[in-house]
C-alpha cells in the first residue's frame, strides 16, 4: 500500500508539469504556430521563480512565496515567448529555427546570470511548500494520495485542463483560436485578426510552460541547475500523443508519467524489482510507444492543418 | 535590362548577407550582456572572444579546427537533410548512437590491426545511419513527422548507449562513471597535424571531415541522385509524378544523414584525446550545435564548413574568457542569438530590396542632371 502510495504521488510529480506544458503547446498550435522552444521556455520559467524563491529564503510563508514564484515564471515564460511569437508572426520565420535558438538560449542564459548573480549555476531552494487539505486528507487511500503532502500546484495543473478544455471548446476565443489553425485565411476572411489570435496563443504557450517548468523543478530537486531533463520536447511528444486534444493530452501525460515513476522509483518498490527489468528499459518505453503510436495516428492525424505555415495576408 | 538584373542581389548573396547581419547581431548582443555583467571587463572580455583563439600560434589554430571537426560534420548531416526538405533534429541522437558504435569497436574489436580504426568508424557510421533510417521510414511510409520522430530517437539513443555502457564491464569505467578508453589502434592517425599544429589534438578526423563536406557536395550538385533529393525537398509529391521513388529518397536522405552525425560521433571517441561517453541523461551538445552551424551555414557545404570552423573559433575564444571571470556560456547565448537571427532571412531580403529600390529610383533622378542642375 505504501509503494502504491508511493507510485501515484511520483506520477503527479511528473505528469502535472507535461500536462500543464502540453496544454500550452496546443494553444500555440492550435492557433497554427509551432512551439518547439517549449524546453527553453521551462527552462526559463523554472530559472527566474527558483530565483526568487533562492533570493526570498525563509522570509515569508512557503504558499505565498510559491504563489508568487508561479506569477514570476508564467510572466518570464510569457516574455520569452514574445521572441517566438516576434519572428513567427511578424518576420514570417522558419519556426522551427527561431525554437531552436531559444532552446540554446536558456540554458547557456541561466547559467550565465546564476554564475553573475551567485557564482555558481546551482540555485538552491528550501521546499516549504507541502500542504495537507484539511477534511480531505483523512479519506482513507484517496487521501494520502492525493491530499497530504501536497503541491498546490497539482491543482493548479487540474484546474488549467478543465479551463483549457472549456476555452478551447466552449467560448468565441477558443473557436477562432482554432479556425486560425486550421484555415486562418478563411479565418481572416471572416474578420477575426490572424496575427492576434497567433499571439494569444504563443503567449498562453509561453505562460504555461514558463509555470511547467516551476512545477517540474519545485517537488522533483532542492536545487535547478539549468535543465528539465528534456521535458519540453517530452511535452510535445505528449501533444502529439495526445492528437492535440486536451483530455487525451491528459491521458498521454499520466502514461508518461507512470513510466518516468516506475523508472525513477522502481528499485524501492519489491514488485518491480523482482521483475528484473533495468530502469533503463522504463526511461525508453514511453519513447518507443509514442514512435509506435505515430504510425498509426499519422495517417489521419488530428494536426491543425495551417500548423507551422507564417500567416500571409496578401497570400492566395 | 541587363542592368537591373546585377543591381539586384542574387539569392545566395541574400542568405549570405543574413547571415553576416546575424553574426553582427549576435556578437553585439554578446557583448551588451557583458557590459551589464561588467563594465570594466567587457571590452577586454569581448576582444578575448574575437582574438583568444589566436593567442597560442599554431596549437591554437590546431585547436580551432580540432572543435570544429564534429560541429562541421553534424552541421553537415543537418544541412543535408534541410537541402532534401527534413528537418534532421535527430542529429544528437545519431551523434551518441555513433560515439557507442566506435567505442564498442574501438574497445573489443582489438585484433583489427592497423584497420582497426577505420572498421571503428564505420561502425559509428553505421549506428548514426541506423538511427537516422527510423525517422526515414517512417516519414516515407507513413507520413510521421521527422522531427518528432528524430526527437524520440535522440532519447531512446541517449538511453540506450547509456545502457549498454553501463551493463557491459567490458566497456564501463566504474570509477569515473564513463566509457573506458579505445584500444590505441583505433586510434585516428595524427596525419601530420602533430607537426604542423604542434601540441594541438588535431588528427585525421579534420581531413575526413573535408572529405565529407567534398562528398556531400559532388552528390548533391552533381549527381541524378542528389537532384532528385533535391527534387523530393521541394515538392515530394510532384517529384513523385515525375517518376523519382520518392519515398526511396526520404529514407536515403535520412540514412545519409545519420551516417555522418554518427561519424562525428565517432570520431570525437577516436581522437585519443580524452573524450568518453559519460553516463549521464543529457543529450549531446555537439548535435544541437551541429542545427546552428547548418542554419549558419545555409545548409551549403562548403558554408556548413565556414560555420563550423566560426563557431569552433568562438568556442575556443570563449575558453579564455574565464580570465576575465566570465562564464563560457555567452558563447552559446551568442550563437543562439546569432541563429534567432538568421531566422530572419525574408526580412534582409525586405531590406535589401528596399535599399536597391531606393537606389534604382534615386539613379534615374541623378542621371536627369538638368534637374538637379536647375535646382541648384
Amino acid at each position: 500500500m505504501q509503494s502504491l502510495i508511493f507510485i501515484v504521488q511520483q506520477t503527479i510529480y511528473f505528469s502535472i508539469p507535461l500536462l500543464i506544458v502540453a496544454l500550452g503547446a496546443m494553444f500555440a498550435e492550435r492557433s497554427g504556430i509551432i512551439n518547439i522552444a517549449m524546453e527553453g521556455i521551462m527552462i526559463m520559467g523554472a530559472f527566474t521563480g527558483i530565483l526568487f524563491l533562492n533570493l526570498t529564503g525563509n522570509t515569508m510563508s512557503g504558499q505565498l512565496q510559491l504563489m508568487i514564484a508561479i506569477v514570476i515564471s508564467v510572466v518570464t515564460g510569457m516574455v520569452f515567448s514574445l521572441f517566438h511569437a516576434y519572428a513567427s508572426i511578424n518576420m514570417k520565420a522558419d519556426q522551427t529555427i527561431s525554437g531552436t535558438a531559444l532552446n540554446m538560449f536558456a540554458p547557456a542564459f541561466a547559467i550565465f546570470v546564476a554564475r553573475v548573480i551567485q557564482g555558481v549555476q546551482q540555485v538552491q531552494f528550501t521546499n516549504t511548500f507541502r500542504l495537507d487539505v484539511p477534511v480531505l486528507k483523512d479519506i482513507p487511500v484517496i487521501g494520502p494520495m492525493f491530499f497530504q503532502g501536497a503541491y498546490i500546484t497539482t491543482y493548479l495543473g487540474v484546474a488549467i485542463l478543465v479551463v483549457s478544455t472549456i476555452v478551447l471548446y466552449r467560448t468565441r476565443f477558443g473557436l477562432r483560436l482554432r479556425s486560425c489553425g486550421e484555415n486562418p485565411h478563411a479565418a481572416d476572411a471572416a474578420g477575426i485578426n490572424v496575427y492576434k489570435m497567433q499571439y494569444a496563443g504563443t503567449l498562453i504557450s509561453g505562460a504555461l510552460g514558463g509555470l511547467g517548468g516551476l512545477v517540474f523543478v519545485v517537488p522533483t530537486s532542492v536545487n535547478f541547475n539549468a535543465d528539465v531533463a528534456g521535458y519540453g520536447f517530452l511535452a510535445i511528444a505528449v501533444l502529439i500523443f495526445g492528437q492535440w486534444h486536451p483530455i487525451k493530452i491528459l491521458g498521454a501525460s499520466f502514461f508518461f508519467g507512470v513510466m518516468k515513476a516506475i523508472s525513477a522509483s522502481y528499485s524501492g518498490i519489491p514488485f518491480l524489482a523482482g521483475v528484473g527489468i533495468p530502469s533503463y528499459f522504463y526511461k525508453m518505453f514511453p519513447y518507443i510507444v509514442t514512435l509506435i503510436v505515430l504510425i498509426f495516428t499519422s495517417k489521419n492525424s488530428q494536426a491543425p492543418k495551417a500548423e507551422g505555415k507564417p500567416f500571409d495576408k496578401g497570400q492566395r | 535590362m541587363g542592368n537591373t538584373k546585377s543591381s539586384k542581389p542574387k539569392k545566395s548573396n541574400i542568405g549570405f548577407l543574413s547571415s553576416v547581419f546575424a553574426i553582427i547581431i549576435g556578437l553585439l548582443v554578446g557583448l551588451v550582456i557583458l557590459f551589464i555583467c561588467n563594465p570594466a571587463q567587457a571590452l577586454p572580455g569581448f576582444l578575448t572572444i574575437l582574438t583568444g583563439s589566436f593567442t597560442h600560434g599554431a596549437r591554437g589554430v590546431g585547436q580551432i579546427f580540432y572543435y570544429a571537426t564534429p560541429i562541421i560534420l553534424t552541421g553537415l548531416s543537418v544541412g543535408f537533410a534541410f537541402k532534401t526538405g527534413l528537418f534532421n533534429i535527430g542529429a544528437p541522437g545519431q551523434y551518441m548512437v555513433g560515439s557507442l558504435g566506435a567505442v564498442a569497436i574501438g574497445i573489443l574489436g582489438e585484433g583489427l590491426g592497423p584497420i582497426h580504426w577505420v572498421v571503428a568508424l564505420a561502425g559509428g557510421m553505421a549506428m548514426g545511419a541506423v538511427w537516422g533510417a527510423v525517422p526515414g521510414i517512417l516519414k516515407a511510409y507513413f507520413n510521421v513527422n521527422e522531427v518528432i520522430a528524430s526527437i524520440m530517437m535522440n532519447y531512446i539513443g541517449m538511453y540506450l548507449s547509456n545502457w549498454v555502457v553501463k551493463s557491459t564491464p567490458a566497456l564501463f569505467n566504474t570509477l569515473r562513471n564513463e566509457s573506458k578508453n579505445v584500444a590505441v589502434t583505433a586510434n585516428l592517425p595524427k596525419a601530420g597535424f602533430d607537426k604542423i599544429f604542434e601540441g594541438s589534438s588535431l588528427n585525421a578526423g579534420f581531413i575526413v571531415a573535408i572529405l565529407a563536406v567534398i562528398i556531400i557536395w559532388v552528390l548533391l550538385y552533381k549527381t541524378k541522385f542528389g537532384y532528385e533529393l533535391q527534387a523530393c525537398g521541394f515538392n515530394r509529391f510532384a517529384s513523385k509524378y515525375a517518376g523519382i521513388n520518392e519515398k526511396k529518397n526520404i529514407m536515403m536522405a535520412m540514412v545519409i544523414a545519420g551516417a555522418i552525425s554518427g561519424l562525428a560521433g565517432a570520431i570525437v571517441m577516436l581522437a585519443g584525446s580524452g573524450a568518453h561517453i559519460t553516463v549521464k541523461d543529457a543529450i549531446a551538445q555537439e548535435g544541437f550545435t551541429g542545427i546552428a552551424v547548418a542554419l549558419l551555414g545555409l545548409s551549403h557545404p562548403v558554408g556548413v564548413f565556414l560555420a563550423g570552423i566560426f563557431i569552433a573559433y568562438l568556442t575556443a575564444g570563449g575558453f579564455y574568457l574565464q580570465l576575465f571571470q566570465f562564464s563560457t556560456e555567452i558563447i552559446d547565448i551568442i550563437v543562439a542569438v546569432i541563429i534567432y537571427f538568421s531566422a530572419f532571412a525574408l526580412f534582409v531580403k525586405i531590406m535589401i530590396d528596399k535599399f536597391s529600390k531606393k537606389k534604382e529610383m534615386k539613379e534615374p533622378g541623378e542621371s536627369s542632371a538638368s534637374e538637379k542642375g536647375g535646382e541648384r
